[in-house]
């Protein structure tokens, strides 16, 4: 290895480019010499019931926390606060449409009103069409019987929502108009959008406990970074024009701030709460680890249960609200646009209408606070009970009837690529893996990424979970492929027809706002509880934003470099390899890179449904005392793999840029 | 017909005489020069020698504007002509503060704005000068009227009195029957005439133009041009006027300054710069110009020789050459330019021809 990094250095800048692959290849296939000699020394395995120092200790300081969070005053007059705001913002927004309060054995506003509500404000800020769908989607909670575990969800979202939008938005003015503040925040920002969702629950936990307020945190927590960079970027990109115009004229401060900047970002400022409000029904339903209530926990039972029928109905509940969200913020986010479009003879009806609609809602609400009949929603759910047991029969025809091709695949799989490669990797000598990954960083994403890597790789080895690190690595590493794969695929396609543009990419918006937790459900039911239920779930999720990436890398080649190719006599396949995707080069890296963000953050959640290694360490943290402090460090050695991957690919990408 | 007319600033009777009034806009020895240690530039003798290039070079500092010195008569139509990167754009927005100048000083009204207060500058913003944009710099939100209105809403005039005045001025501009518009329903031409009227609508002593019409077509632009000239007339407010355009700079200007790499090359009337560029870099300039539209016979007159039949029709020295030709050449004697009965100079049929066919030879 050292022999072949010394060959390319002497040899000029240009033929090292060249010569990179080879480069990779003889780490690799060093790699395998060494594993042939070495395999199964120093690997650091770690059984799952053993602990290490670190995981002691860390269950030390929860212990010494849990007995002194009365005492302490950093939590008496900080956190405890915190916590106890949120709790009563949730219990507050819980009583209203979810938990029965006081003497009262139901909420305060009924379903009929929920609906009311749900379909006037939709029609207030988006149109009718939205609002037909809003009434629709809720009403079908009710059906499935899942109304109250759907509005503890909506309840759940909605606080953190608010909180996050409370927080971001000015934060996000902020950064918009002070750059010295935009260059504070731009890192935090980055950070903690590479980090996948589950790993900032353990540390939550530790200083607000379980339950609804630690939930609502981690959503505020995971939800304000788009609404901060959004409304930043919204704020940002005013025309500079309009900005001197204005000042030429001699607004004050807040003068350009309310007349202008704000007006001006209200479209986009709209769109990052639609964002905001995505990645907390993500987060919200995923907090049912950490025992929120609410959709999210109906479906993590299902799963440790293996009830694909009860998760399935569950998994529908989530899509169908999130499909619901999106829909009316993105029709609020046109609204803004087209409002002065519309005719005025419309225009002018909107306004007693809105006031007519505003009466019978009033009306609405009443009687959905007076009457049992509108309070509860009627009936016992027949038709989740349906769904459920129409699910159940599809799995259990699924599984006599094309268990043969689906257990073919996988085994196919399972044994043909990720089973050598998870052995490669944690039946090697813990510093053997470290010093490829370094070697690799350095060829592919430089000095600075080498060294990341190796900060990361000790870190690791510190976490003392090496051994699932390496096996999560494995699976992230096969989806990542197999979505690139995909990515390139599709992406090309994409890239090159834009009637296939126009048919897929809907497809793949929806299938990017799903929280991903759902996506395990019927990967459940085709491929039982294995580590390539998570691989498979995985790559589902992360494909679209990688054939996304790659499908605008293929546009954007020019067209006339295309022309040229084709007089020039090239047939559509040296077009796509000899012209498109060396042009799209950034964007593959690109897309690597979010692949495998995307990856990681949902084989992590794999966890749950047999995928075992870190994901499974954290999970088990949360519900066995002895073993929180191993699922601290699990959630820790997720954050590191993140990092890593993230800081090489990011370098690499800059790398094939320049 | 004549081939392309260069048009020419018709309105001397409004600057006859700058020195009798008190400029309304004086700029001294004016500087801006963007990086680290800006402030040192303008004060050493050793970097103020240097060029461009070399400052940068030595101090990593552009000096954008360079010991600029000029003023503004009232009523007067000054343009400032450059090309892009010789320091206009920057020069406009020093004279408002939207740049924040390093060094000099800029008199308006009597008064140094460079001393007054954010407080002040702002109350001098909204009353006493505005600025047209080259990218109007409209608010898409608001309808045309609202745009109109916006100087007067943020100086807090009360809502039917600013839209009152708001639609005088659209009126003015000509846009009567696009009040409820928004911008983006608007062609180029007419958003300017927004930005125009926005300017216009707070009664400003001053109005600054940044390249207003550079990004509209050029049958738009002439329109525009006429606009302005016809607004000048109407309301008479003083100008300064920024334009990379040489045909614009001599149609809109009464007095034209020429800048090149943030240094100031010559300053003076249209036939000043053509008939005495101060260097070759004017010169070239104003190669193209057709010289018989913007000379007067000022400057081609020779002095009277005793053999010259002196009983010639007059002409006064302020007449453009194109318009004496026909009169020059009809007349069997030499011309007599004779200025409050005394006489300058004569012009013969030789020197119009040297200048019409000189100016038609490309010369």
């Amino acid at each position: 290895m050292a022999v072949a990094a010394d060959a390319t250095a002497s040899v000029t800048p240009l033929r090292e480019r060249a010569s990179r692959p080879m480069v990779v290849a003889a780490v690799l296939a060093g790699w395998l010499v060494l594993f042939a000699v070495l395999r199964g020394r120093q690997t650091l395995t770690l059984a799952a019931a053993d602990l290490t120092g670190l995981h002691r200790w860390l269950n030390d300081l929860n212990d010494s926390i849990g007995a002194n969070r009365n005492s302490n005053p950093l939590f008496l007059y900080f956190f405890n606060e915190i916590r106890l705001a949120i709790d009563n913002l949730v219990t507050f927004v819980q009583s209203l449409i979810s938990q029965p309060t006081g003497t009262r054995p139901v909420p305060q506003i009924g379903w009929l009103g929920v609906v009311g509500i749900t379909g006037y404000v939709s029609w207030a800020v988006g149109n009718w069409r939205v609002a037909l769908l809003a009434v629709a989607g809720f009403t079908f909670f009710g059906l499935q019987g899942l109304w109250q575990e759907s509005m503890d969800t909506l309840a759940l979202t909605l606080s953190a929502v608010l909180v996050a939008l409370l927080i971001g938005i000015p934060l996000g003015v902020w950064a918009g108009l002070s750059d010295r503040f935009n260059r504070i925040m731009t890192p935090f920002l980055d950070f903690m959008q590479t980090m996948p969702t589950f790993v900032y629950l353990a540390p939550l936990t530790l200083i607000f406990l379980i339950g609804g307020a630690s939930a609502v945190i981690t959503t505020v927590i995971y939800a304000a970074p788009p609404a901060i960079r959004i409304t930043a970027h919204a704020i940002r990109s005013v025309p500079e024009t309009t900005v001197e115009a204005a000042n030429s004229l001699g607004t004050t401060r807040l003068q350009q701030l309310v007349k202008v900047l704000l007006p001006m970002s209200r479209r986009t400022v709209v769109m990052g709460v639609n964002q905001t409000i995505m990645a907390a029904l993500a987060m919200v339903t995923i907090a049912a680890l950490i025992d929120a209530p609410g959709l999210g926990k109906t479906v993590v039972q299902a799963l440790q249960s293996l009830d694909v029928g009860t998760a399935f109905n569950a998994g529908l509940a989530i899509v169908v609200m999130a499909i619901v969200l999106d829909r009316v913020t993105t029709a609020a986010a046109a609204r803004t646009e087209t409002a002065r479009r519309t005719d005025a003879r419309l225009l002018r009806w909107r306004r007693p209408l809105l006031a007519a609609g505003a009466i019978g809602l009033g009306f609405v609400i009443y009687v959905s606070h007076t009457y049992v009949w509108a309070a509860q929603f009627p009936g016992h759910g027949a038709v989740g009970s349906h769904i459920a047991s129409a699910a159940d029969t599809t799995t259990g025809w699924l599984q006599n009837h094309v268990s043969g091709l689906t257990n073919g695949l996988r085994n196919v799989l399972t044994n043909g690529l990720l089973n050598p490669f998870q052995t490669l990797l944690t039946d090697s000598p813990w510093w053997l893996v470290g010093i490829v990954l370094v070697a690799l960083a350095l060829v592919l994403g430089g000095r600075w990424a080498a060294v990341t890597g190796a900060c990361c790789v000790g870190l690791l080895v510190g976490t003392g979970v090496w051994s699932d690190s390496m096996t999560t690595l494995a699976s992230t590493a096969v989806a990542t492929v197999l979505v690139m794969l995909l990515g390139v695929v599709f992406g090309v396609w994409m890239g090159r027809s834009a009637l296939v543009d126009r048919v897929v990419r809907p497809t793949l918006d929806a299938a990017q706002v799903m929280p991903p937790f759902v996506y395990l459900v019927p990967f459940l039911a085709l491929f039982g509880a294995t580590r390539f239920t998570a691989i498979v779930a995985a790559v589902v999720y992360a494909a679209p934003v990688a054939i996304k990436i790659i499908a605008d890398g293929v546009r954007n080649v020019p067209e006339a470099t295309v022309e040229a190719a084709t007089s020039a006599g090239c047939n559509t396949w040296q077009i796509i390899t000899k012209v498109q995707l060396p042009m799209a080069r950034s964007a593959l890296t690109l897309a690597t890179n979010q692949g495998l963000i995307y990856v990681l953050s949902m084989v992590v959640v794999g966890g749950l449904v047999g995928a075992g290694a870190l994901g499974y360490d954290v999970v088990a943290g949360f519900s066995q005392g002895q073993l929180y402090g191993k699922g601290l460090a699990a959630g820790l050695a997720i954050v590191l793999l993140g990092v890593m991957f993230d800081r090489i690919t990011q370098a690499a990408a800059r790398r094939t840029r320049a | 017909m004549a081939p392309a007319q260069t048009e020419v600033s018709q309105r001397r009777d409004t600057s006859e005489d700058p020195q009798d009034r008190t400029p309304v806009v004086s700029v001294r020895r004016l500087w801006k020069v963007f990086g680290p240690k800006a402030d040192e530039v303008p004060g050493s003798a050793e970097l103020c020698g240097l060029t461009r290039r070399e400052l940068m070079d030595r101090t990593g500092c552009t000096a954008a504007v360079r010991d600029v010195s000029f003023e503004v008569s009232p009523g007067e139509v000054f343009v400032v002509m450059g090309l892009s990167g010789s320091g206009k754009s920057t020069l406009v927005r020093c004279l408002t503060r939207l740049i924040e100048p390093t060094a000099g000083e800029v008199v308006f009204e009597g008064e140094d704005i460079r001393g007054a207060d954010p407080r002040r500058l702002r109350e001098l913003r909204r009353s006493k000068f505005s600025m047209v944009f080259q990218h109007f710099g409209l608010l898409p939100h608001r309808k045309v009227v609202d745009n109109v209105a916006f100087g007067l809403e943020i100086r807090g005039m009360s809502k039917a009195e600013r839209v009152r005045r708001a639609l005088e001025t659209v009126e003015l501009v000509g846009l009567a029957g696009y009040e409820n518009s928004y911008p983006d329903q608007l062609s180029g031409g007419m958003q300017q005439r927004v930005g125009l009227a926005r300017a216009l609508a707070g009664d400003p002593d001053v109005l600054f133009f940044d390249e207003p019409f550079s990004a509209l077509d050029p049958l738009i632009r002439r329109d525009m041009q006429s606009e302005v000239i016809r607004l000048h007339h109407e309301v008479g407010k003083t100008m300064v006027f920024i334009t990379h355009d040489l045909s614009e700079a001599l149609k809109l200007g009464d007095r034209i300054l020429i800048m090149r790499d943030g240094r100031m090359v010559q300053c003076g009337t249209g036939d000043e710069l053509v008939g005495a560029p101060a260097d070759d870099y004017v010169r070239d300039f104003v190669r193209d110009v057709p010289r018989g539209d913007v000379l007067t016979l000022r400057w081609i007159m020779r002095p009277a020789e005793p053999e010259d039949a002196l009983d010639g029709p007059e002409l006064g020295p302020d007449v453009v050459v194109r318009e004496a030709t026909r009169a020059v050449l009809a007349a069997e004697k030499p011309v007599k330019v004779v200025e409050g009965g005394k006489l300058l100079g004569i012009v013969g049929d030789e020197e119009i021809l040297s200048v019409v066919a000189g100016a038609e030879g490309g010369a």
